[in-house]
């Protein structure tokens, strides 16, 4: 049985049941049903947080909502990332919760130059997507000499150069603890990794470090499960992770897919707590397991990222700072952890761009975010002054809402009427996108303005203008 | 003057620029059959050009002779402290344990009553047609890729060329490669099986577009037929879009080629589908039934289409966007449609088409972006591979794909996930802690 949501009337039993209003709820009852929908948290409600007569039943409705996947918290003096904290094996279940944090590696081999470039590269990375700034997370360090004091030194000139939480990565105790040892005590970073070999060293560490300690066995599931057993129940260390190894070679890739689809099966539908912990995949180990040149390398990297991110991985550890490489996995990793319930849509209605007058063209969009925001600014970059229309195309981008017939006149039409638009602008005329063609015998037919056919993608707008929207071209289209 | 000469400048750098890009584009095409191996190389040399040579700085520092610990000060003696957490730490384990828990993992138990059903793309000759390999897909009673024992999936994914019947507005890291067979889907086709493996031809009979050419649905015909003539791998035929005009042109198709077992791209419920249905139906054709993202609409047109056309002759095509251009949507519907069919909805029994060519549709695949961001004669690939990798990931059977380099890539990943999951060296799964790995 896949976990489930808790009943909101257990929930409600649990409150405090004074629709007192203090979490933004009309009552108790309706903030019940937002915490089983998790659009709300527990915390909203103050009296509950507050009130030591709740203290027991704050801590039952959080055992309540405890997600089957441990949520982990790592932090530097100015960063905080989660991973883990996951309810459900797919998305439609529920929604993903903390996006695969994405950790980039440096090593103690690195020279002092390298090292702070690289670190301002990581720290710099950043992509605007539908208003959001996409950013990589982690610093992962490695290291290449084994030298305790070598790995002390590069973590110590790491955390004066970034803000980023870090991942300390080496099989030998001495090495971690020599890096555990120079970190203020604001660090909470990630030890990786126990084996069946060092177990009892790195439990040693991250006990008295309180550092979350990362397992990994690969190629033997069960050794995994029986750390994970062994260090969380029996030594009671209960931040864990698990890595049952990234593989290249045709069975292994084939292995490394069918380890993570069974640890998340296991944690989310048998609920088995020694695989409910985050999982960490190593795209890197393309760097030291495909044959050829970098560029093969590169494509691997980004490829196994895929695959991991997509099947289940709450951390991806990668060696490539390249654009090309990370783009794709911003990208995919905010769209596969948006709310599948709701469309990552903006408001329809009709926008103004600039100082539109009169005269000023009348554009058409749908409400996707994407679309909406990528519009918008080329539009503001031609430095036009617009009327934009955004209609209700349920969060479907333009292709997809014509095909899905979405994208119609009468939406257009309802928008126009709502804003007057008849009497905000002189001319009768739509600019359509090249994409929504096929719907201008609809469209015009629907506001009775004549329809022109605008550019297939909006980075083309200012150009099409130029030649459309001019007083002549104007008046021979409203003549036709 | 000064201006013009200026703007001359600046117009033969981007050139050569292009020239440079282009190069290296070509590059790709070439050693696809090598691998990709040697592109690497030629960056490096454009690196000498254009970009930064990579420094790499792979050698060790001089051991540092002392490491201060940051402990609070009011703690003495770090050592002291370290000794006495150890010594804690080493009585909670020590107290506790001896060995190492032994567990097993047992796998998963899944239970599942569905099937999706076998599609067949494609006829021999013995089947009445011409081809020399036929397709099939589907089979599957178990999700993708779970790898549970015992179970071994029906039958593998497979990759179609894209091909369209007059030229179109194309990424040009596309029409690099194909160059002038651009404007010969014969000669595009060929190419596509000969030279790059593709494992059926999909013609898009853009030209049939009553706001386009127009052409007749008798062209039309032709074209497909050349293509019979020319590839012996199945063939995709597919319209315009437009749901009037599609209707004869699949008419047409299917009544010259009754028995060739082709497919038709694609139904959908703007279709007077009692138009066209009845005539499928007489002949061996499949389908694709087209419901972008819309479960309820994709069983609806299923039920409908049944009435004439066999469950084993229907694909279904939910629909995907790029990577950042709607990917989750067409991703989740698969992943829902294929669970519920697996339950035991029939209606969803269907294997999966995924019009790849769709990744181009995102602006990162085709755009000129700064340098940082890589050539998008890179991006544009590697755009389409992975989108299709999502899409595999969540069950798709078929996939039309536009640029080489993804059907090479994913031939290749097809032939490791199915293969059997036990990695060669466990032991090397680590080796990445401690590798000395290319600073670029």
């Amino acid at each position: 049985m896949p976990w489930r949501p808790p009943d909101p009337i257990r929930v409600y039993q649990l409150l405090p049941k004074t629709n007192c209003g203090k979490c933004g709820e009309p009552n108790c009852m309706a903030f019940a049903v937002k915490i089983v929908n998790f659009e709300t948290q527990l915390e909203q409600c103050t009296p509950l947080v507050e009130d030591p007569n709740y203290k027991q039943n704050y801590e039952r409705l959080k055992s309540l909502i405890s997600p089957p996947v441990k949520e982990i918290v790592l932090k530097s003096p100015k960063k905080t990332v989660k991973i883990g904290g996951e309810y459900v094996l797919y998305r439609h279940e529920l929604r993903y919760m903390n996006p695969t944090a994405i950790a980039i590696d440096v090593d103690d081999s690195m020279d002092k130059d390298t090292l702070i470039k690289r670190l301002q590269m990581i720290e710099r990375f950043e992509y605007d997507y539908v208003g959001q700034k996409l950013k990589l997370d982690l610093i992962a360090i490695r290291s290449t000499t084994n030298d305790p004091k070598q790995f002390a030194k590069t973590v110590q000139i790491v955390i004066e150069n970034t803000h980023y939480p870090l991942i300390l990565c080496s099989l030998k105790s001495t090495v971690i603890e020599a890096g555990l040892n120079v970190l203020p005590l604001e660090y909470r970073p990630m030890i990786y990794a126990a084996t069946k070999d060092n177990w009892r060293e790195m439990a040693e560490l991250a006990k008295r470090y309180e550092a979350p300690l990362a397992i990994t066995s690969p190629g033997d599931l069960s050794t995994l499960v029986s750390l994970a057993k062994t260090l969380g129940e029996d030594i009671g260390i209960t931040d864990l992770a698990l890595d049952p190894g990234t593989f290249t070679d045709p069975g292994g890739l084939a292995y490394t897919v069918k380890a993570y689809t069974w640890l998340r099966y296991k944690a989310t539908y048998d609920l088995w707590r020694y695989s409910g912990y985050p999982l960490i995949g190593t795209p890197i180990s393309a760097w030291s397991s495909v044959e050829g040149e970098i560029m093969d390398k590169m494509w691997w990297e980004a490829i196994l990222a895929t695959i991991l991110m997509t099947r289940y991985a709450d951390l991806l550890i990668i060696h490539s700072i390249d654009g090309w490489v990370l783009l794709p996995l911003v990208m995919w990793r905010f769209q596969l952890y948006t709310d599948p319930r709701k469309p990552v849509a903006v408001p329809s209605g009709l926008r103004e761009i600039g100082s539109p007058d009169e005269m000023s063209p009348v554009l058409v969009t749908s409400n996707y975010a994407l679309t909406y925001s990528l519009v918008s600014s080329d539009v503001e970059k031609a430095k036009v002054n617009a009327w934009l229309i955004v209609i209700d195309t349920e969060g479907l981008a333009v292709d997809v809402s014509v095909a899905a017939k979405k994208f119609t006149g009468d939406k257009i039409s309802e928008i126009m009427k709502s804003h007057n638009l008849d009497q905000k602008v002189k001319h009768r005329i739509l600019i359509i996108p090249g994409k929504a063609a096929r719907a201008s015998g609809d469209i015009e037919d629907s506001t009775g303005w004549r329809v022109i056919v605008g550019p297939m993608d909006s980075s083309g707008i200012g150009k099409f203008l130029e030649k459309v929207w001019t007083p002549d071209k104007i008046k021979e289209i409203m003549s036709q | 003057m000064n201006k013009e000469i200026e703007k001359d400048e600046k117009q033969e750098a981007r050139a050569k620029e292009q020239a440079v890009v282009l190069g290296l584009l070509s590059k790709i095409v070439e050693v696809l059959d090598k691998g990709i191996v040697e592109l690497y190389n030629v960056e490096l040399e454009l690196d000498e050009v254009t970009l930064q040579i990579p420094q790499t700085a792979l050698e060790a520092l001089p051991v540092p002779t002392a490491v201060v610990p940051q402990k609070p000060a009011e703690i003495a003696k770090p050592g002291v402290q370290a000794a006495v957490g150890v010594a804690k730490a080493v009585e909670i384990i020590g107290k506790k344990i001896v060995e190492l828990a032994k567990i097993a993992f047992e796998e998963p138990k899944l239970k599942f009553t569905g099937k999706v059903v076998e599609v067949k793309m494609g006829a021999t000759r013995n089947e009445g047609g011409s081809r020399d390999k036929v397709i099939v897909l589907g089979g599957h009673t178990c999700p993708p890729y779970y790898y549970l024992a015992g179970y071994k999936p029906p039958h593998p994914p497979a990759f179609g060329g894209d091909t369209f019947d007059m030229r179109i507005g194309l990424p040009r890291a596309v029409k690099r490669v194909f160059g002038d067979a651009l404007g010969n889907p014969v000669e595009w086709a060929k190419m596509w099986v000969d030279k790059f493996g593709a494992e059926a031809i999909d013609i898009h009979l853009v030209s049939t577009d009553p706001s386009i050419k127009d052409a007749s649905p008798e062209e039309a015909v032709k074209v497909v037929d050349s293509l019979l003539q020319a590839v012996k791998v199945p063939i995709v035929a597919g319209g315009s879009g437009d749901p009037e005009k599609d209707v004869l042109v699949f008419r047409k198709i299917v009544e010259a080629f009754p028995s060739e077992g082709l497919v038709m791209n694609s139904l959908n419920l703007d279709m007077k589908l009692e138009d066209i249905c009845p005539y499928i139906g007489k002949t061996n054709t499949a389908v694709i039934n087209f419901s972008p993202m819309d479960i309820d609409k994709a069983e609806e047109i299923n039920r409908k289409s049944y009435e004439w056309i066999p469950r084993e002759r229907i694909i279904l095509d939910l629909n995907i966007g790029g990577i950042g251009y709607g990917t989750e949507y067409g991703f989740t519907t698969m992943e829902r449609a294929r669970l519920s069919a697996l339950i035991g909805n029939e209606l969803l029994q269907h294997p999966f088409n995924v019009g790849a060519a769709n990744a181009w549709g995102a602006r990162e695949a085709w755009i000129a972006m700064d340098p940082y961001w890589g050539p998008k004669e890179i991006r544009g690939p590697l755009w389409e591979t992975l989108t299709c990798i999502i899409c595999l990931l969540a069950g798709a059977d078929y996939f039309m794909i536009l640029h080489p380099l993804t059907i090479k890539v994913l031939k290749a990943l097809r032939e490791y996930l199915f293969s059997e999951p036990k990695p060669k060296d466990p032991e090397k799964a680590l080796n990445w802690l401690s590798a000395k790995i290319p600073v670029i």
